[in-house]
C-alpha cells in the first residue's frame, strides 16, 4: 500500500469528519433563539474589542465629564441620554461591556483550569487525593458564593482584579465536582482497561483517554456559568467593591443610577437591560449547544 | 472448525499437555473486599475466584461455562493480572508473573491480550481507529509512523475491514464491526494468548457466527491459544476443545467439548447440558431448571459448592470439599459421586437418597 492511498484515505474521512461538525453547527442555528442569541453576542464582543471606534463619546466612556450635559434624556447627541456627571450612556455601556465580558471570561476559564485538573486528579486517585480534594471542595462550597466573595473583597480591598479573584476562589470547586464525577464514571471503561491490559501508565490514561473524554460537559458548563459570572461581577460592582469610578462597568452604574430612579430612570435601567440581554444570549447558546452536543455524544 | 481437523488437534493435545502448558493456574483466588470494618479494612470478602486449578495448553482453544456471577470474567482477569489475586500462581510459560510490580509486567502484557464482551465500551470515542491500534502497536519495539500505519491497514485486511475504515471513529461502526476492531487491536501486539471475555454475548446471531469464524479461522493462522468465556453452550461446541465449567467461584468439570456434551459427570455439567434446547421438533422434552440461585460468594456453602442445589447431594457433600478426580489426561470433575453417576447410565433416573434435609450453610 503507497503512502499516497493513506493521504487520500485520510483526507476523505476528514472530510466527512468536517461535513459532521458543519451539520451540528447547522443544527445549533435551527433553533431561531439560538441564532438570535449568537448574533446578540457577537455585536456585543464586537462592539466590546472596537469600543475606542464604536462609541460616540470614547473618552466620556473612559469617565471623562462633561457637566454641561446632565442628567438629559435619549436624543440624536446621545441615544441613551447621560448621566449624573454629563457622559454619554452609549458609550458608557459599550465600554462597561469590556469589563463584564473579559471579567466573565477570566473567571470562567480560571475556575476551569484550576477545577479540572484537581478534579482528575480526585477522581483517578480516589484514596487519600480524592479525599482532601474533595473535602476542600465541600469546604469552600459550604460558604455562599457571593458572601464569600465579599468577604474577600472586603479584606483584600476593592477594585476589579480583587474582585475577579474572589469570585474565583468560590467558582472552580464546580468543575472540580463536575469532573470528578465524569471521571468516576468513565474510568472503569473497557477502553480504559484495555489500555492498562496494553501496559500503559497511569498518566498516560489520564491524559489520552480520560481527559478527551470529559472536556465535552466541561464546555458545556464553561459556557453556562458565563451568565452567572457576569451577573456576579456586576453585583461587586454594584456593592462598591469591584471596578471602581470613573471607569464604566454595568453593576457600577446602576448603582450610580440607583438614586435618581424616579427622575431619571434611564440611568440605571439601561445598563441593567445591557446586562440581561447578555447573560440571556449566553445562557440560550449555552443551552442549546448542550442539547445538540447530548445528541451528538449519544450516536 | 471441520470435525476431522479438530480431532488431529485432539490427538496432539494430549501430547502437549505432558509438555508444559503456557497458562497454568494453581490454587488462584481472587477475593475483593465485600464490607469494611470501622478501620477501613476489609472484615468480609467476596469470593469470586476461590481455589482455581487449571491448564491452558499452547494451541487450544478453552472454553469457560458458567452462570452470571460465577466469577468467569474475575478469572480471566485474574490471569492477565488485573484483578486482585490474594494467593496461588499463575504460570506463562513456566514463570510465575501473578505479583509482578508494573515495569515486571509490561513485557509480558503484550504477549497475552483480551478482548471485551461490549465492543463499543471497549473503544475510545474519541479515537479513531488508526490511533486505537497505534496505541497497541508502539508498545511493540520499531514502529515509526508510517509503519504503523502499514501494519494497522495490514490488521484491518486481517479482520475483514478495509484500510479506509482507519480514520473512522468507533460510532461510524456496527457492532459486529466494533468487535472486529477490538480484536485487531488484541492481535496488534502479535499475542500468544487470548482471553474472549463474553466476546460474542452482545452481538446478534449471524454476526456471531462471522466474528465466532474469523476467531478460529485466526487461531488455525497465527496459532494462538484462547480462553473463550462465554454462558452459551452451543457456541463454546463449536469452537472449543475443551470446556471448563465454573460455579461459585470453582471449576467443577474439565471435559473434551464433545465427551462434556456426551457424557457430562459433574451433576452441574448435566443440567447445564439439559438446559440446552435441542433443535429438533419431534424431540420434544421439558426444558431442565435448576432451582435456587448461584449461592452468596461472601459465604460459599462448605463442602462441594453445588450440594445445595444438587439433586443427589449426600452428607458427604456438605461436608466436605470433593478432590479432582482424574478423568483422563487433562480432564477432571469435582464431585463425590461422579464414578456413581456415571455407572447411572442415565444421570436422571433416581437421585440417591438424601438422608436429611440440606440447607444452604452461613
Amino acid at each position: 500500500m503507497s503512502d499516497l492511498d493513506f493521504k487520500q484515505l485520510a483526507e476523505k474521512a476528514a472530510a466527512d469528519h468536517r461535513r459532521h461538525r458543519r451539520y451540528l453547527l447547522r443544527l445549533v442555528f435551527k433553533k431561531r433563539a439560538a441564532l438570535a442569541a449568537a448574533a446578540i453576542l457577537s455585536l456585543m464582543v464586537l462592539a466590546a474589542v472596537f469600543a475606542p471606534w464604536i462609541a460616540p463619546y470614547p473618552d466620556q466612556g473612559k469617565g471623562e465629564v462633561n457637566l454641561a450635559d446632565r442628567l438629559q434624556p435619549a436624543s440624536f447627541n446621545h441615544y441613551l441620554g447621560t448621566d449624573v456627571y454629563g457622559r454619554d450612556m452609549l458609550s458608557r455601556i459599550i465600554y462597561g461591556s469590556r469589563i463584564s465580558i473579559f471579567g466573565g471570561l477570566i473567571i470562567v476559564v480560571a475556575a476551569a483550569l484550576i477545577g479540572v485538573p484537581l478534579g482528575l486528579l480526585a477522581g483517578y486517585r480516589e484514596g487519600i487525593p480524592g479525599a482532601i480534594i474533595t473535602r476542600v471542595v465541600e469546604l469552600v462550597l459550604s460558604f455562599p458564593a457571593v458572601l464569600l466573595a465579599m468577604g474577600i473583597s472586603i479584606v483584600a480591598g476593592a477594585g476589579f482584579a480583587t474582585a475577579v479573584i474572589a469570585l474565583i476562589i468560590p467558582w472552580w470547586p464546580w468543575y472540580t465536582r463536575l469532573v470528578q464525577g465524569e471521571v468516576i464514571s468513565i474510568k472503569h471503561m473497557l477502553y480504559v482497561e484495555a489500555a492498562g491490559m496494553l501496559g500503559y501508565g497511569r498518566v498516560y490514561i489520564l491524559f489520552r483517554h480520560l481527559l478527551p473524554n470529559i472536556l465535552t460537559p466541561v464546555i458545556v458548563m464553561m459556557l453556562l456559568d458565563f451568565g452567572p459570572a457576569i451577573i456576579s461581577i456586576g453585583l461587586l460592582s454594584f456593592l462598591g467593591l469591584g471596578t471602581q469610578p470613573p471607569q464604566a462597568d454595568w453593576g457600577l452604574m446602576v448603582w450610580e443610577g440607583a438614586p435618581n430612579i424616579l427622575n431619571q430612570w434611564w440611568i440605571a435601567v439601561v445598563p441593567g437591560c445591557a446586562m440581561f440581554i447578555l447573560v440571556t444570549a449566553f445562557n440560550l447558546f449555552g443551552d442549546r449547544l448542550k442539547e445538540v452536543l447530548s445528541i451528538d455524544s449519544n450516536q | 472448525m471441520s470435525r476431522a481437523c479438530r480431532q488431529a488437534i485432539h490427538a496432539s493435545l494430549r501430547e502437549r499437555l505432558l509438555n508444559k502448558a503456557i497458562i497454568q493456574l494453581n490454587q488462584v483466588k481472587t477475593h475483593f473486599p465485600y464490607r469494611k470494618n470501622w478501620r477501613g479494612q476489609p472484615a468480609e470478602w467476596l469470593r469470586a475466584v476461590d481455589g482455581v486449578n487449571l491448564d491452558i495448553v499452547a494451541g487450544e482453544c478453552l472454553g469457560l461455562v458458567g452462570e452470571s456471577g460465577c466469577g468467569k470474567s474475575t478469572l480471566g482477569r485474574s490471569i492477565l493480572c488485573m484483578a486482585p489475586v490474594v494467593s496461588g500462581s499463575v504460570l506463562f510459560h513456566g514463570k510465575e508473573i501473578q505479583g509482578l510490580n508494573d515495569a515486571k509486567l509490561r513485557p509480558l502484557r503484550p504477549k497475552m491480550q483480551m478482548v471485551f464482551q461490549d465492543p463499543r465500551a471497549s473503544l475510545n470515542p474519541k479515537m479513531t481507529v488508526l490511533q486505537i491500534l497505534q496505541e497497541a502497536l508502539f508498545i511493540c519495539p520499531g514502529f515509526d509512523h508510517r509503519r504503523s500505519l502499514e501494519r494497522s491497514a495490514e490488521l484491518l485486511d486481517t479482520v475483514d475491514l478495509r484500510p479506509e475504515h482507519l480514520f473512522r471513529y468507533p460510532h461510524e461502526f456496527s457492532g459486529g464491526q466494533q468487535q472486529r476492531i477490538c480484536i485487531a487491536r488484541a492481535l496488534a501486539t502479535e499475542p500468544e494468548f487470548i482471553v474472549f471475555d463474553e466476546a460474542t454475548s452482545a452481538l446478534d446471531v449471524s454476526v456471531q457466527a462471522q466474528v465466532i469464524n474469523l476467531m478460529a479461522d485466526l487461531q488455525q493462522r497465527l496459532n494462538l491459544t484462547y480462553l473463550f468465556i462465554s454462558h452459551d453452550l452451543s457456541i463454546m461446541e463449536q469452537v472449543c476443545h475443551r470446556i471448563a465449567v465454573m460455579y461459585a467461584g470453582r471449576i467443577m468439570e474439565v471435559q473434551r467439548a464433545q465427551a462434556l456434551f456426551g457424557s457430562p459427570r459433574h451433576p452441574y455439567t448435566k443440567v447445564l447440558r439439559d438446559a440446552l434446547p435441542v433443535a429438533d421438533p419431534r424431540q420434544r422434552r421439558e426444558l431442565a431448571t435448576l432451582p435456587g440461585e448461584v449461592p452468596s460468594l461472601v459465604h460459599p456453602p462448605s463442602g462441594c459448592r453445588f450440594h445445595t442445589r444438587c439433586v443427589y447431594a449426600t452428607d458427604v457433600c456438605r461436608d466436605a470439599e470433593p478432590r479432582m478426580s482424574v478423568i483422563d489426561t487433562g480432564n477432571w470433575v469435582r464431585c463425590h459421586h461422579h464414578e456413581h453417576l456415571q455407572a447411572n447410565d442415565e444421570l436422571k433416573a433416581q437421585p440417591l437418597n438424601r438422608s436429611t434435609e440440606i440447607k444452604e450453610t452461613p
